[in-house]
C-alpha cells in the first residue's frame, strides 16, 4: 500500500513535470512571449529590456534549468497581467471552481445512481423510455444555452434566483445545475446499461433464489459490481471539468472560477498565469487518478494494487 | 412415496411474449416431489425444464409469465404460505458455481447474510454457524475459506459453498438446476455423493435437473422425461430404465453409451426438437418418430403405465428396433 502511494506519486511527479516543461517549450519556442505580453506599439528598446527583464534574453537551455529552479521554490512568476504572483491568482480562483465542480458533479452522481436503477428495472418500460430519453436530450443540448434558457426561466421569466455572479448559496444553483447535466446524462445512461447487465448475471438469481429482499440484492449486489464502471466515468467527468470544460457555465454565468481565468490569461498572453494554472490543473487531475485507483481497490478486491 | 407432496404442479403453462410471437415454453406441466424423494427431470436444452424451476421459484426471467395451472406448496399456494417460502423452504443450487456467486463479496460474507436474513442471527453468531456449514459440506478449513473471494476457489469447492448456502436456510426441498454440468467428471460425483447423502441426513426432497441420464439413473428415485415443453414419460427410474414406453425416452436410452457396448457407435435421435415458437399440432416428437402414425396428429391423454405415465398413442412399442445404429 505504502509502497504503491510512493510508486504513484512519482509517477505523477513525473507526469506534472512533463506537462511543465511542454508548456515551457510550447510558448517559448512556438511564440514570442514578449510580442503576445507588450501592446503592438511597443518600441523594440521596450522590447529588448522587457526580453532581459523576464530573463527570455537567454538561451533556452538556461532559461529552463532557471524555470526549473523557480518551479522547485514553488515560484511561479508574476502575473503580467493582474501585476501579482501568479499562484496568488491561481489560489484564489481554485475554491470557486471546487465548489463551482463540487456542487455539478455532486448532482450529476446523486441523480444518476436512482435514475439509471430504476430504468434498468425494466428495460423498454415507461420509465426506461422517460429516463433514456431525458437523458438523450440533456446530451444533446449545449451548455452555454441551457445556460440562458435556465437564466430566462428562473432568474428573469421567474425572479427566483440570481442571473449570475457569486456570493450566496442561491447564486450556485443555476451554474451547478447547468454543469450537471451533460454528465448526469451520461453517468444515468452508463447506470441503466450497467445494472441491465448485472441484473442478468447468475449471481443476481442466486441472490434472489437465497430469499434476499430485492433492495438488497438490487443496491448490495448488483450496485456494487456496477460501480467499476461508474466510478471510472465520474472520474472522468471530475478531471473534464478540471481540466476546464467548466468555461462555458463559468462564462454564461460570470463565475469567477479557473476556465475563465485560464482562457483570460491565454487572450492576453499572460505566460506565467498560464504556466501556474496547467501546474495545478495536473497536479489535481494527477491526485484525483490516485485517489480512484485506491477506491477501486476498495470496491473490488480482485484488482492489484500493480 | 407415500404422504402428501411437498411441492406440487399442476397443468403449469409457461410462456415468453415476444415480437416474433408467443414462446410456449413449459405446457401441462405436471409433477409432484414427496419428503426425503429425488426427482429427476430429463430432456435436452430447451426442453423446458429449467423454466419449469424458475416458475416454482418464482424467478422466471423477463418476459416470462405463468399463464396457467398451479403451484402448491405443502397443499396450498405460495400466496398463502406468505414471503419466504421461496428461498427458505426451497433453496437452489444452479449449474455454474464460478457464476453464481457475488464476485465482489467473501465467501463468508454471502453466507452470513443469508444466515442473518433467514435465522435472524447476530454477526458472530451467524460467522460461526457458516463455518459450521462448510464443515458440513466437507470442506477443509472452513474458517479460513470464508474470508475468500469466489475468484480464488475452484468450481468444485464453489458448489460445495453454493450447497452449504442452500443449507444455511434449512430447506426442505433443493432445486438443483444442472449442478455437476460445470464440473470435472471427479469432482461431478464428489458434489452428487454430498447431495445425496445430505439429502439422507436431513430427510430433503431433491428437484434435479439433468440432461445426464447416468445422474438420473444414480442418483432420482423418479424421473420425468420432458420434450419441447411437455412431460412425455415418467416412471420410477429402475423401471423407466429398463422399459422405456415413449419412443423419445427410447431414444434417449440408445443414446447414451454404455461400459458393455463398447464396440458399438455411437447414436442420436435424428433431427432436431421443434421451435416452441410453432409447436407442431398433435404429439410434439412426431415429426422425429420413427413409428409415428396417423394418430399422431393429435395429441393423446397420459396413459397409465407400471409406475407412472406416458403420452403416447403407440406406448411401448420398440420404435428403434428397425433403425440400424
Amino acid at each position: 500500500m505504502a509502497a504503491f502511494l510512493l510508486r504513484r506519486l512519482i509517477q505523477g511527479g513525473l507526469v506534472v513535470l512533463g506537462v511543465t516543461f511542454t508548456v515551457f517549450v510550447v510558448t517559448r519556442i512556438f511564440g514570442n512571449p514578449v510580442d503576445l505580453m507588450l501592446p503592438l506599439s511597443a518600441s523594440p528598446e521596450q522590447r529588448a529590456a522587457f526580453a532581459s527583464e523576464l530573463g527570455l534574453d537567454r538561451p533556452l537551455p538556461v532559461q529552463f534549468v532557471q524555470f526549473a529552479g523557480e518551479l522547485l521554490r514553488f515560484d511561479f512568476g508574476e502575473s503580467t497581467w493582474q501585476r501579482r504572483p501568479a499562484m496568488e491568482v491561481v489560489l484564489e480562483r481554485l475554491p470557486n471552481s471546487l465548489l463551482l465542480i463540487g456542487a455539478g458533479l455532486g448532482l450529476a452522481i446523486v441523480l444518476s445512481l436512482p435514475a439509471g436503477i430504476l430504468a434498468a428495472q425494466r428495460p423498454g418500460g415507461i420509465l426506461d423510455r422517460i429516463v433514456t430519453g431525458l437523458s438523450l436530450v440533456g446530451l444533446s443540448m449545449p451548455q452555454f444555452w441551457v445556460g440562458l434558457l435556465l437564466i430566462v426561466l428562473f432568474a428573469v421569466t421567474i425572479p427566483l434566483l440570481p442571473t449570475s455572479g457569486m456570493g450566496s448559496p442561491a447564486h450556485l444553483v443555476l451554474p451547478a445545475v447547468t454543469l450537471a447535466l451533460v454528465p448526469f446524462a451520461r453517468l444515468t445512461l452508463l447506470v441503466r446499461s450497467q445494472m441491465m447487465e448485472e441484473l442478468n448475471k447468475p449471481y443476481i438469481r442466486t441472490a434472489l433464489a437465497r430469499g434476499l429482499p430485492h433492495r438488497r440484492v438490487l443496491v448490495g449486489h448488483a450496485l456494487r459490481n456496477a460501480l467499476i464502471p461508474f466510478l471510472t466515468l465520474a472520474g472522468w467527468e471530475l478531471v473534464l471539468a478540471l481540466a476546464g470544460y467548466t468555461v462555458v457555465v463559468e462564462t454564461v454565468f460570470a463565475w469567477p472560477g479557473m476556465g475563465l481565468v485560464a482562457i483570460q490569461a491565454l487572450q492576453r498572453g499572460d505566460l506565467f498565469l498560464v504556466q501556474a494554472i496547467v501546474y495545478v490543473v495536473a497536479v489535481l487531475i494527477v491526485l484525483v487518478n490516485i485517489l480512484l485507483d485506491l477506491v477501486f481497490k476498495l470496491v473490488d478486491p480482485r484488482i492489484g494494487l500493480g | 412415496m407415500t404422504g402428501e407432496p411437498l411441492l406440487s404442479v399442476a397443468d403449469l403453462r409457461v410462456v415468453f411474449p415476444t415480437r416474433a410471437g408467443i414462446v410456449r415454453a413449459v405446457n401441462d406441466v405436471s409433477l409432484a416431489v414427496s419428503p426425503g424423494e429425488t426427482l429427476g427431470i430429463v430432456g435436452e436444452s430447451g426442453s423446458g425444464k429449467s423454466v419449469t424451476a424458475q416458475a416454482v421459484l418464482g424467478l422466471l426471467p423477463l418476459p416470462g409469465r405463468v399463464v396457467g395451472g398451479e403451484i402448491l406448496w405443502r397443499g396450498k399456494p405460495f400466496q398463502a404460505h406468505g414471503a419466504g417460502v421461496r428461498g427458505k423452504e426451497i433453496a437452489c443450487i444452479f449449474q455454474d458455481p464460478m457464476q453464481s456467486l457475488n464476485p465482489l463479496m467473501t465467501i463468508g460474507a454471502q453466507l452470513v447474510e443469508t444466515l442473518r436474513h433467514h435465522a435472524r442471527l447476530g454477526r458472530r453468531a451467524a460467522r460461526d454457524r457458516a463455518a459450521e456449514l462448510l464443515a458440513e459440506v466437507a470442506l477443509s478449513a472452513p474458517a479460513r475459506r470464508l474470508d475468500q473471494y469466489p475468484h480464488e476457489l475452484s468450481g468444485g469447492i464453489l458448489q460445495r459453498v453454493m450447497l452449504a448456502m442452500a443449507l444455511a436456510c434449512e430447506p426442505r426441498l433443493i432445486i438443483a438446476d444442472e449442478p455437476t454440468t460445470a464440473l470435472d467428471v471427479t469432482i461431478q460425483a464428489e458434489i452428487l455423493a454430498l447431495l445425496s447423502r445430505l439429502q439422507r441426513e436431513r430427510g430433503l426432497a431433491i428437484l434435479l435437473i439433468t440432461h445426464d441420464l447416468g445422474i438420473v439413473a444414480g442418483l432420482c428415485h423418479r424421473v420425468a422425461v420432458m420434450y419441447a415443453g411437455r412431460i412425455v414419460e415418467t416412471g420410477e427410474v429402475d423401471a423407466l430404465f429398463a422399459r422405456p414406453a415413449h419412443p423419445y425416452t427410447q431414444g434417449l436410452l440408445r443414446a447414451t453409451p454404455t461400459l458393455e457396448a463398447q464396440s458399438e457407435r455411437l447414436v442420436s435421435i435424428p433431427g432436431a426438437p421443434p421451435a416452441l415458437l410453432v409447436p407442431p399440432a398433435g404429439c410434439p416428437f412426431r415429426t422425429r418418430c420413427p413409428i409415428a402414425a396417423r394418430p399422431c396428429e393429435t395429441l393423446p391423454d397420459p396413459a397409465r403405465t407400471e409406475t407412472g405415465m406416458v403420452v403416447c398413442w403407440r406406448a411401448g412399442e420398440a420404435a428403434w428396433a428397425d433403425i440400424p445404429r
